[in-house]
């Protein structure tokens, strides 16, 4: 295979709250339930943000490192995410008009819980190597819900992350891709609902492990590799203990984990989650370094990414713009009547 | 009345398991007796199960034929009956069967324990637990299952100076047992730390002070014991049953740190196999909660009322103690599927008695006891198994 990474670009909002703040209101020791999942904080959306919003903020971080793309020559914008702010009507057709590169373009929004943004680079990698367009552009964002009380409210939150797929001039290339995916009732959310709901433990050992340990050992195999080949190694992260624990089983040291986690410090952001792991990653990487990404959906299937860093990566302009590590340091705590007010979980008025 | 052996054992892996379902766990604890025992098909006279509530946990009902007929014995149109009794359905099932043995109408029968809870989330796996509490005057204003025991070990602590470290060493003995038996859910041991320092479900009863949710099967194949020796050298009889019940609801018993129906389904069983409570060297009690075994050793008589924290603290109920006490894991440990508890704890006292236990055998084990609840103590039944002469 001879598609990649063109660019890429983050988005975090500033907005955070702790764990112990949220059970502070539920009578819930919220530090503990913190640690628990090594959580410290998520971030929140302000209350003029929405999946759209943040998704322009990272395709806009995407294009400022690499002022040589032609927006005219991304010929398709994918958004993956679970919260587009309409049922109906596309977020990517507003991506695309805010960078410029509508009109001639095929856009679409996509859903697969929190991997939906990874089809979308899945997608556009095989779109860009059948020559249909020059660059694609994959997208997953993500102002994840949950209902107040819930044990997922200690942990969704919100995030983008924006890449542009193609040929050429790639500053990573993706060599294998592999996806695993079974009919499994996990995490769901019916039209109309305004919560997810979940399995509980079932979430974890027969959805999330079974799936990312799948696709990863089927990564390895397809790519001849071993976890000492990669320098950095990133994966869906609901929480900071499932990647920790999937990582180790599957031979990953803390060092090659440590950089993709920001789930410690900004909470679940769901479809943008691997992503803005592996855009934490790029902003450091050298050429020539290996990274192993996998991710997951709920429903349930997950992606693989067998990625080397090439030397295209230093022509980018990393320093356009804040960097991954920027935004997640750069903080506004807020308390739980902000964050309710932010998240619209007051009622302003009737009708 | 004829005597009764147990001639075959059978038990599932217990714990979260996601892809079997009902009928898978009981038509493999099923079969596993059955092979165990070596008779065929056609030696089964009737099939008795144990199940809680596979109606709420799984929308099924009607179990026994199903077990049957997923096991292949369809076409020998067997008598199959579903025992119900809260926690205690397993050990009411091996009871009923027995009486139906005793009493010379058949010869052989299978007793099974199934339950498969995780098929629900964990609150509505909760509701369901509880509703072997009195619905109208306990669960309807909140108490829980937790809550109600909690309201036990405040009460024990009280009166006789139990204190949380004492409940967690049960937790922590229980654990060490199940760390030796590959059946059980939890094979790791714990700390009396990691017991206290867990998040509290209903003070002073914290997560670790609780049996867990738990997926498994269980099974025995009883047979009239003139007739034992035809199928096994090693048969196991089952000298001795007590049954009892009591006010379903906590509030209306006589005390608090008392379970009466286990007091006489104790005295009961003790009395038909003439023996005393100092003859039993092991025993699986109904561990559901840390306070409830600590009751349990005092109310089957083997340490005086009050002193069943201050023992399990010294030690003297782990294993080959005075009394090796849980040596599945128990409830805690072993996991808690609840109709198939009574039947698992027959299948641990069987492997001890037959000294097929390995790691965790207790040695020169005679003579055996069950004790098995349902609800919080509506329901008592015990059992008492020696080896056959």
């Amino acid at each position: 295979m001879s598609a990649g990474i063109v660019s890429y670009g983050g988005y975090v909002p500033r907005y955070r709250i702790a764990p112990k703040d949220i059970g502070a209101v539920w009578g819930v020791d919220g530090e503990a339930m913190g640690k628990g999942l090594n959580i410290r904080a998520k971030s929140v959306p302000g209350p003029d943000e929405d999946v759209i919003t943040m998704s322009v903020e990272a395709a806009r971080n995407a294009l400022r490192k690499a002022p040589g793309i032609d927006p005219k020559d991304i010929g398709a914008i994918y958004v993956g995410s679970e919260s587009h702010p309409y049922a109906v009507k596309p977020t990517a057709t507003i991506v695309a008009e805010a960078i410029e590169a509508a009109p001639i373009l095929t856009a679409a929004d996509y859903e697969f819980a929190c991997k939906a943004g990874t089809a979308a680079i899945q997608t556009t990698m095989g779109l860009t190597l059948s020559d249909m367009y020059r660059y694609g552009m994959a997208v997953g964002a993500d102002t994840s819900q949950s209902a107040p009380g819930d044990a997922l409210e200690y942990s969704a939150s919100a995030g983008a992350a924006a890449f542009v797929i193609g040929k050429d001039p790639m500053i990573a290339s993706i060599n294998h891709t592999v996806s695993y995916t079974t009919d499994t009732p996990d995490f769901w959310r019916r039209e109309g609902q305004a919560y997810p709901s979940h399995g509980g433990r079932f979430t974890g050992e027969p959805a999330y492990f079974k799936h990312v340990l799948s696709c990863a050992n089927l990564l390895f195999k397809r790519a001849g590799t071993r976890p000492d080949d990669y320098d950095f190694a990133v994966f869906h992260q609901p929480n900071g203990k499932f990647p920790v624990r999937a990582g180790k089983q599957l031979g990953f040291n803390d060092k090659q984990m440590d950089t993709g986690l920001l789930v410690r410090e900004i909470g679940n952001t769901y479809s943008g989650a691997i992503m803005v792991g592996l855009c934490a990653i790029l902003d450091i990487a050298k050429a020539g370094q290996r990274i192993f990404a996998v991710g997951y959906g709920s429903g349930a299937g997950s992606d693989g990414f067998d990625i080397t860093v090439t030397d295209g990566i230093d022509a980018l302009d990393r320093k356009a713009g804040r960097t991954m590590r920027q935004m997640v340091e750069d903080v506004k705590f807020i308390d739980y009547a902000i964050y309710a007010k932010f998240r619209k979980k007051i009622r302003m008025r009737e009708g | 009345m004829r005597g009764v052996s147990v001639i075959g054992v059978g038990e599932t892996q217990f714990g979260e398991l996601w892809d079997k379902s009902f009928r898978d766990l009981g038509i493999e604890a099923g079969l596993k007796a059955i092979q165990d025992a070596k008779i065929a098909a056609e030696n089964v006279d009737a099939l008795y199960v144990g199940n809680m509530s596979a109606g709420k946990f799984i929308d099924q009902e009607h179990v026994a034929a199903l077990v049957a007929d997923y096991a292949g014995l369809a076409d020998q149109h067997l008598p199959t009956v579903r025992v119900e009794g809260g926690g205690a359905c397993g050990a009411i099932a091996i009871h009923q069967a027995a009486m139906s043995i005793a009493s010379g109408v058949y010869d052989i029968v299978v007793v099974g324990g199934a339950e498969k809870m995780t098929d629900v989330g964990d609150v509505e796996a909760m509701q369901i637990l509880s509703s072997t509490t009195d619905q109208e005057w306990e669960s309807v204003f909140g108490a829980t299952f937790a809550g109600l025991h909690a309201m036990m070990a405040r009460r024990h602590m009280f009166e006789h100076g139990t204190t949380r470290e004492q409940l967690a060493a049960v937790a922590v003995k229980n654990h060490r047992h199940g760390a030796m038996n590959p059946s059980a859910q939890f094979q790791k041991e714990i700390t009396a730390d990691m017991v206290l320092q867990a998040p509290r479900v209903a003070e002073p009863l914290g997560l670790f002070d609780c049996a867990p949710l738990s997926d498994g099967a269980a099974a025995l194949v009883l047979c009239a014991k003139e007739k034992a020796r035809k199928f096994t050298d090693t048969p196991i009889d089952l000298v001795g049953t007590g049954h009892a019940s009591d006010f379903i609801a906590v509030h209306d018993r006589r005390d608090l740190t008392t379970i009466d129906a286990t007091v006489i389904a104790g005295k009961r069983a003790l009395h038909a196999a003439r023996k005393t409570p100092h003859d039993v060297k092991v025993a699986e009690v109904h561990d559901n909660f840390t306070i409830s075994e600590i009751m349990a050793i005092e109310d089957l008589r083997f340490v005086p009322k009050g002193k069943g924290g201050f023992a399990t603290e010294d030690g003297e109920t782990a294993l080959n103690a005075r009394i090796s006490v849980n040596t599945s894991g128990g409830l805690k440990a072993r996991g808690y599927p609840v109709g198939a508890t009574g039947v698992a704890q027959a299948v641990e006292i069987v492997r001890q008695l037959r000294g097929e236990a390995g790691k965790r055998q207790v040695s020169g084990a005679e003579l055996g006891l069950t004790h098995t609840l349902g609800g919080t103590g509506g329901t008592a039944v015990v059992h008492l198994y020696a080896r056959g002469d």
